[in-house]
């Protein structure tokens, strides 16, 4: 099981949230993606098929195939377990119905590792008004987890999670669109990760401390509020820029900034970007705990430490199919590849991979490789 | 949870009267061709969008809020 397990809701809403065009169905199209994500001892890969089609006038179906191919000897791996090898499969199926400016979404999304499920069902509703200046969209998705231990076969905890969104989309002049989104996400069950340790003082051992097991919190409620808006330039290129606030009842309170501009040259498009992610840690986090049991929950899960991350990204891709001459029946076809350098400051998460005297070691710094490489047809 | 429903209620009666009502749109329809051009899409490729959301949310304690939510340019 790796940590890639909460995302799943969220993803699913995004999924069709994304498509969720009020007034317009989304276009056909079919994208072929190999992914890989490499840096801090892990690497993972693996393709993602998403596939679109019209049906008749009124509906349109969506599928994604997704793999993860995990191969971890993470800090947390290095220093408390063995490396291990695991993989990740995700299928997704979701419909969008269209019915004046109304676009009703469903959607069902499925992910099995060998020691975890997720299924989660979504629904979103869209509607067009104000003469077509404004969107405005609705979505619930619910999410039902099992987490199971590779280790022990008896063990097995559920997860509830229940996600609300409502996102405003909104035509502010010729030049400027602007899309407003609140998410909230409550969770309820075994939350935290079966093999995960917390780390406390003992003077009895020579190294001074010794490891129990994390024990979160079984609720967890989330809110974020994102404003994102894109800005056509007097020239033909784009620039964008996105903020997001993000608070829950662990007490993280993150703060997300994102800026990229986009130029098209062409058959080809150019796409920089940077995003900026700070936040402070859980209340029950704690790099080093005084003793053993000191608090009633405890976790050194260093995603839930105070951190700051950057992400650097550079992509470009190549129309090689263009309108309106098309090939076939294809009506453009497009070769993407896309590069971003994520950073990460963990700051009170210790590596102590090094082997530095208690109090003395370094914090840990994530340094990763994100690289994507699809084909996009559209028909 | 009791206040997002109230959001809700709210919002669905703003969406229901929208629709009745002879709203002049400050943009018109023929002046989105900007907003119509594909370099303007919230969402250029929801493949790419949604992995690298993946990305960040395995990694950072924040989850929702990014990314688009939906909308276009209501130039259909």
């Amino acid at each position: 099981m790796n940590r890639l397990r909460h995302t799943v809701v969220a993803l699913a809403g995004l999924l069709f949230a994304n498509s969720a065009l009020a007034g317009v169905l989304p276009e056909d199209r079919s994208d072929v993606m190999y992914h890989l994500y490499e840096g801090g001892g892990v690497r993972i890969d693996g393709p993602s098929i998403l596939m679109r089609k019209q049906v008749g006038n009124s509906m349109s179906f969506v599928t994604n195939y997704y793999i993860d191919t995990i191969s971890s000897a993470s800090i947390d791996v290095i220093t408390t377990a063995s490396p291990y090898d695991e993989e990740r499969t995700q299928w997704s199926l979701g419909m969008d119905y269209l019915r004046g400016n109304t676009t009703m979404s469903v959607g069902y999304t499925t992910s099995t590792e060998s020691d975890f499920d997720a299924k989660t069902y979504s629904l979103a509703v869209s509607q067009d008004m104000f003469g077509d200046l404004t969107t405005l969209t609705l979505s619930y998705a619910l999410g039902d987890d099992t987490v199971g231990r590779s280790d022990d076969p008896l063990f097995e905890r559920e997860a509830d999670r229940q996600q609300y969104g409502v996102g405003i989309t909104q035509i502010l002049t010729r030049n400027l669109i602007a899309t407003l989104n609140y998410q909230a996400v409550t969770d309820e069950g075994f939350l935290n990760n079966p093999y995960r340790t917390v780390r406390y003082a003992d003077a009895a051992v020579p190294r001074g401390f010794s490891y129990e097991p994390e024990l979160y919190p079984n609720t967890r409620t989330s809110n974020a509020l994102g404003l994102r808006m894109k800005y056509f330039l007097p020239y033909r290129a784009a620039v964008e820029a996105e903020y997001r606030y993000f608070t829950d009842t662990w007490d993280i309170e993150g703060h997300t900034a994102k800026l990229g501009y986009v130029h098209p040259m062409g058959p080809f498009t150019f796409h920089l970007k940077y995003r900026y992610h700070d936040q402070t840690g859980a209340h029950f986090f704690s790099d080093l705990f005084p003793r053993a049991q000191a608090t009633n929950f405890r976790g050194r899960d260093k995603e839930l430490s105070p951190l700051t991350s950057h992400t650097l990204g550079i992509s470009g891709s190549w129309e090689f199919i263009e309108q309106p001459e098309g090939w076939k029946f294809f009506k453009r076809g497009s070769l993407n590849v896309s590069y971003d350098f994520l950073s990460v400051d963990y700051h009170e998460f210790s590596d102590i991979s090094a082997g530095q005297p208690l109090g003395e070691e370094p914090l840990y710094k994530l340094e990763a490789d994100v690289i994507q490489i699809f084909f996009s047809f559209w028909y | 949870m009791k206040s997002f429903g109230k959001i809700l209620l709210v919002l669905a009666v703003a969406a229901g009267a929208a629709g009745c009502s002879n709203f002049e749109p400050w943009v018109k329809p023929y002046e989105r061709d900007r907003l119509a051009d594909p370099i303007m899409a919230l969402d250029m490729d929801p493949v790419s969008s949604s992995y690298i959301m993946h990305v960040y949310e395995a990694r950072e304690g924040a989850r929702g809020g990014e990314g688009a939510a939906g909308g276009g340019c209501g130039c259909n």
